[in-house]
């Protein structure tokens, strides 16, 4: 199994912005190794020259003509804020005086 | 029969010659949830007096001398993954508890458009991330075959709701099996459209190279009916395509002879429960008695599908996520904050559910500095191998069969303790959303007094044929309309 360590958890949480608890941080410790062993198979294929797959389907970009279409009211927008004044979402101080 | 027990082309017909009014056909399904809601647990939201409202609106219309479409006054269940306007869409999480969308899905505004009643928001995995429908931070529902196991998952909501008689129509979701999988272990019959085939808009994002919105429903000319309201492009989803869409009701012909059909061995193998592959098998006999050819097909790459799946899927989780802050919508921790990252973070971590903690971590992971290319690029690569099989295949087959899931339903609590036993349960329809292609899983038999599903697989943009290779099935069996003693 790989070993998943505790300082990779605590990284890879701060990097996906997730607090965890002490006893989530084993379990994860855990279940991500238990999984990483699984997806090691894949080490041994062969895909030299192989192109990945982002998307099922060929695409190119999509254009459309830039009109002006129907939007939703200020009010609306922050109608499902937990915190809301004015029309604007409310967070704690990000700039310090 | 009673109203609830028929199937939406039934009610179309009572609908249209004015034998039954909308308001009738709607009060039946609220009746029937009345009976048996409280032992299924199939919604989180029920939407009595809108689709009343629905309904009243259809048959004004019918007796304006109006003929609306054909699903007009035929109730629909929506998964909680879809947004509906003005209506609580969690997706079975805490994050998202009270959240009210101000906008509809396209699919859930195509439903309205077409006169379907809504009668309410379907359980789930949270985020869509499971196979049995424990995932759910709101309730556990149960499968109206037994009510000591599971529904599958992860729209075992939808597919719990028609096996149930609750509605005669469901939508789901469907990222590695979650409306296939959900809909053989209920008996019922549901189909995987190609992505790109139906509008993601307003579909709550799990992972978006693999998702894509489809019918449950009690059998295929059904489903035909819900894909002529839900196919085609969208112009609020640039990855929607841009094909013609044909009228897959018109196609059910019963006519497969001309058909050839793969049997892939990696699907038929040791992972299958003996009692599952024999249903199969006798279903699969049945292909060739409707004249189709049937031949065994080898595609080695299918066998690493799953590991391909738990790094892409979490890996696209883990950035959609990214949208879920406590800031704009959803969950925003109580407690004291020392400054905005620590709000996130804390919102986050009560928010979440377990599984779904694990898969942000897990795709995150993935794409970090120094493993990217290990885990994330390599796996994009091997999912190419996988598609190439199925290029394969499909050169000099129209169709390729398996079983739907390796398993009947399991009992509640009995892999919930064990992800990887869990995501096994997957095994036969991860590879469909690799590839992006189309399938369709039919009600075949019974092994053990449950339902076994058989997935018929198609190249992309053919659901036509998968429909018709399904109906003709259904025209010569009897399994769709086998219903639980509920």
């Amino acid at each position: 199994m790989p070993d998943v360590s505790r300082e990779v958890v605590e990284h890879v949480a701060m990097l996906a912005r997730l607090a965890l608890s002490e006893g989530e941080i084993q379990r994860l410790q855990k279940e991500l190794g238990r999984i990483l062993e699984h997806a090691d198979r894949l080490q041994a294929i062969d895909v030299e020259g192989v192109e990945g797959t982002a998307h099922v389907i060929p695409m190119t970009n999509v254009f459309r003509e830039d009109e002006v279409g129907e939007s939703l009211e200020p009010g609306e927008v922050v109608a499902n804020a937990p915190d809301a004044a004015d029309d604007f979402f409310r967070v704690p101080r990000i700039v310090e005086d | 029969m009673k109203l609830h027990e028929l199937t939406a082309h039934e009610l179309s017909e009572r609908l249209a010659s004015g034998e039954v009014s909308a308001v009738e056909v709607t009060e039946a399904h609220f009746e029937r949830i009345g009976e048996v809601e409280g032992e299924v647990d199939a919604f989180l939201t029920l939407t009595r007096d809108e689709a009343l409202e629905q309904a009243r609106q259809v048959d004004d219309l019918r007796a304006g001398g109006e003929k609306p479409g054909p699903l007009a006054g035929v109730p629909i269940a929506i998964k909680d993954v879809l947004c509906t306007r003005g209506i609580p869409t969690t997706c079975a999480s805490r994050i998202l508890e009270g959240f009210r969308p101000p906008y509809d899905a396209t699919v859930v505004r195509r439903c309205r458009d077409a006169g379907m009643p809504m009668v309410g928001k379907t359980n789930m995995d949270e985020f869509a991330m499971g196979s049995s429908t424990e995932n759910s931070a709101y309730k556990v529902t149960r499968n109206p075959w037994d009510l000591e196991r599971v529904p599958g998952g992860s729209s075992g909501g939808s597919a719990a709701a028609v096996a149930a008689g609750e509605a005669p129509i469901a939508l789901g979701s469907d990222t590695g099996g979650s409306i296939r999988q959900p809909a053989a272990l209920c008996g019922i019959t549901g189909l995987k459209p190609t992505y790109g085939r139906v509008s993601r808009y307003g579909l709550i994002a799990y992972a978006s190279s693999l998702d894509q919105v489809g019918p449950l429903a009690r059998d295929v000319r059904d489903c035909a009916l819900a894909m002529n309201v839900l196919a085609g492009r969208d112009q609020h989803d640039a990855t929607s395509a841009d094909i013609p869409t044909p009228d897959y009701v018109a196609g059910l012909t019963g006519e497969v002879s001309d058909l050839r059909a793969g049997v892939p061995k990696e699907l038929m193998g040791e992972g299958i429960e003996p009692e599952v592959r024999t249903v199969v098998e006798a279903a699969i006999a049945q292909f060739e008695e409707l004249g189709m050819a049937v031949e065994e097909v080898e595609m080695p790459n299918l066998d690493y599908s799953l590991p391909v799946y738990y790094l892409i899927a979490p890996a696209e989780a883990a950035s959609n996520l990214a949208r879920y802050d406590g800031v704009r919508y959803g969950h925003r921790t109580e407690e004291e904050v020392a400054d905005v990252y620590d709000l996130f973070a804390k919102s986050r971590g009560e928010g979440f559910g377990p599984e779904v903690r694990l898969r942000i971590m897990l795709g995150t992971f993935a794409l970090s500095a120094g493993y990217y290319d290990a885990y994330y690029l390599k796996a994009q690569r091997v999912r190419t191998l996988i598609r190439q099989d199925f290029d394969r295949a499909f050169a000099d087959h129209d169709v390729l069969l398996s079983p739907t899931s390796p398993t009947v339903a399991f009992g509640i609590g009995e892999k919930a303790d064990d992800p990887l036993q869990m995501k096994l349960a997957d095994i036969c329809t991860i590879p469909i959303n690799l590839a992006g292609i189309p399938a369709l899983s039919v009600p075949c038999g019974m092994a053990a007094g449950l339902p076994v599903g058989l997935q018929i697989m198609g190249r992309p943009f053919e659901e036509d044929v998968l429909l018709r290779v399904g109906d003709a099935y259904q025209q010569a069996t009897d399994w769709h309309t086998k219903r639980p003693g509920l």
